[in-house]
């Protein structure tokens, strides 16, 4: 019932961020979005609760609602950028595409054959859909920022897909990907600035020439 | 049928007015007034049927007509709405499609009427009020389909007899995602806030409110007492799905019912005193992120 109702909560933030016209409300999504993923484990696995669900909930929400944000919004003052999205796809026109994406995920979900548990029902369609919406992000939108928050996207929708498929991944792994993402976003960051300070934009529509 | 069904329709008939007193009221509380009386819309719909009308010479049989049959639609309309546990006079397989039908029908004629008057004025008000109700309707539809789907049930009135706290239990998400659809529907239809403002007669805003002005009279009392009912009537629907919980005791139940009508005008005067209205260009983004909750809500039954 928790689970069902996090990765509910999960699909309404997704299709949040494809109608979501402000960097900075984004970025605050994607932070709720992270906190809410770190709290699956542990519902999920509640009745074998043990220190190491305890210690990768703690990492994720500690990286993912705080450390992730702070980088971004950071990025985003330096950088100074106006705050709005601006979409190749408009919002309307993307929150349909990703209702479509949503049946998809559920017709998909319904017939990979994957084992999960009884109470792990949504958490395939959920995941795939997750994924679907990373890739749009990143694909659909112009700012440098919006590429970061579709990659972070891209990324809760695996973990979320971890957390249902694989009952005990090795907490090295888990270790392992979380670093790869915060490494990612840190150097994401540090690319949007010097972006910012070479070409006075992030839009990386007009990037496709290198400055000589 | 019994004596016991038609109390819905004369609680409708009766306290509608009185809703839009207590949101009034609500909205007083919240800004620091005192405010007008609870009966208020009472008292103006006496004072407007004892004026006389006065029709412009542009206006044909249509100006005429529309108040008259958007009242009678929505009376008929109000033969069909339960309130909570306590079933409607008529119920039949696909009431509920007769039910948005009325209520179109209703808004049709508000259309027809305005565009009547050949004010370009309110020829602006009614291509944004169809407009946006081209955009609540799939909301409804699909949060009434989503509806049938859960409790497997065609009507109305079986569907909230139906529908029980085990519903919130078993499937949780599902039901405050048709909630909270109707919720925006109800805001929508009703030109409250965050679509529309009721108190405000700034031209440039408005969408319900101008396509009536040229209305006088026992017209204007018709359309007010008509609108009036329509928020009862999408009320008592977000209502029912809200609370499906059954005492055992019919009056109980009716007495939860009425408490919830009177709960749901309050939120929506606290939804009207902390929000302010958007801007008209992101109203449909509002209102197909509706039909968007509800399209999870029923994909999430399908699965």
């Amino acid at each position: 019932m928790m689970t069902d109702l996090i990765l509910v909560l999960v699909v309404l933030t997704n299709l949040k961020l494809l109608g979501s016209s402000r960097l900075g409300s984004s970025i605050r999504v994607v932070a709720a979005q992270g906190v809410m993923l770190g709290l699956l484990p542990i519902l999920v696995h509640v009745h074998e609760l043990s220190l190491h669900f305890a210690a990768l909930a703690a990492g994720t929400v500690a990286l993912k609602g705080v450390v992730f944000p702070w980088l971004l919004f950071r990025a985003l003052r330096e950088a100074e950028v106006t705050r709005e999205v601006e979409p190749y796809v408009g919002y309307i026109t993307s929150i349909l595409i990703g209702l479509a994406a949503l049946a998809t995920s559920f017709w998909l979900g319904g017939r990979l054959p994957v084992s999960t548990g009884e109470p792990a029902s949504l958490l395939v369609p959920s995941a795939l859909f997750s994924i679907f919406v990373g890739l749009f992000l990143i694909v659909a939108r112009k700012r440098a920022v919006n590429q970061v928050l579709g990659f972070l996207v891209m990324e809760n929708g695996i973990y979320t897909f971890g957390v249902g498929v694989v009952a005990e991944l090795p907490f090295l792994v888990e270790l392992g990907v979380l670093l790869d993402a915060f490494v990612a976003v840190f150097v994401m960051g540090i690319a949007i600035y010097h972006i910012n300070r070479e070409f006075d934009h992030i839009e990386v529509n007009r990037l496709d020439q290198l400055k000589g | 049928m019994n004596a016991f069904s038609f109390i819905p329709l004369l609680l409708a008939l009766v306290l509608s007015p009185l809703m839009l007193g207590v949101i009034n009221r609500t909205k007083a509380f919240f800004a620091g007034r005192h405010g007008q009386p609870l009966l208020q819309t009472y008292f103006d719909l006496f004072k407007l049927l004892q004026k006389g009308v006065i029709y412009s010479r542009t206006t044909t049989w249509i100006f005429r007509a529309g108040p008259m049959i958007g009242l009678a639609a929505i009376l008929t309309a109000a033969l069909l709405m339960p309130l909570g546990k306590c079933p409607a006079l008529l119920a039949f397989p696909a009431d509920f499609l007769l039910f948005a039908g009325l209520l179109g029908l209703m808004r049709f004629f508000t259309v027809v009427a305005a565009l009547d008057t050949g004010s370009s004025f309110e020829g602006m008000g009614a291509s944004r009020e169809v407009f946006f109700s081209a955009l609540t309707e799939p909301a409804l539809f699909i949060a009434l389909a989503t509806l049938v789907r859960e409790t497997g049930r065609l009507s109305l009135s079986t569907m909230f007899g139906q529908a029980s706290n085990a519903h919130w239990l078993h499937s949780g998400p599902v039901l405050g995602l048709v909630v909270l659809a109707l919720v925006i529907v109800l805001l929508a239809e009703n030109s409250r806030i965050p679509v529309d403002d009721p108190n405000t007669h700034l031209e440039l805003t408005m969408i319900h409110e101008v396509m009536v002005l040229d209305h006088s009279g026992p017209d204007f009392a018709f359309i007010l007492y008509t609108s009036a009912l329509k928020l009862w009537l999408l009320g008592a629907l977000a209502l029912g799905v809200a609370l499906p919980f059954s005492s055992g005791n019919p009056w109980l139940n009716l007495a939860m019912a009425l408490g919830g009508m009177f709960g749901l005008a309050v939120a929506i005067g606290v939804i009207e005193s902390v929000m302010a209205r958007l801007r008209l260009r992101v109203v449909p983004q509002l209102l197909i992120g509706a039909g968007a909750v509800a399209t999870v809500a029923l994909i999430l039954t399908l699965k």
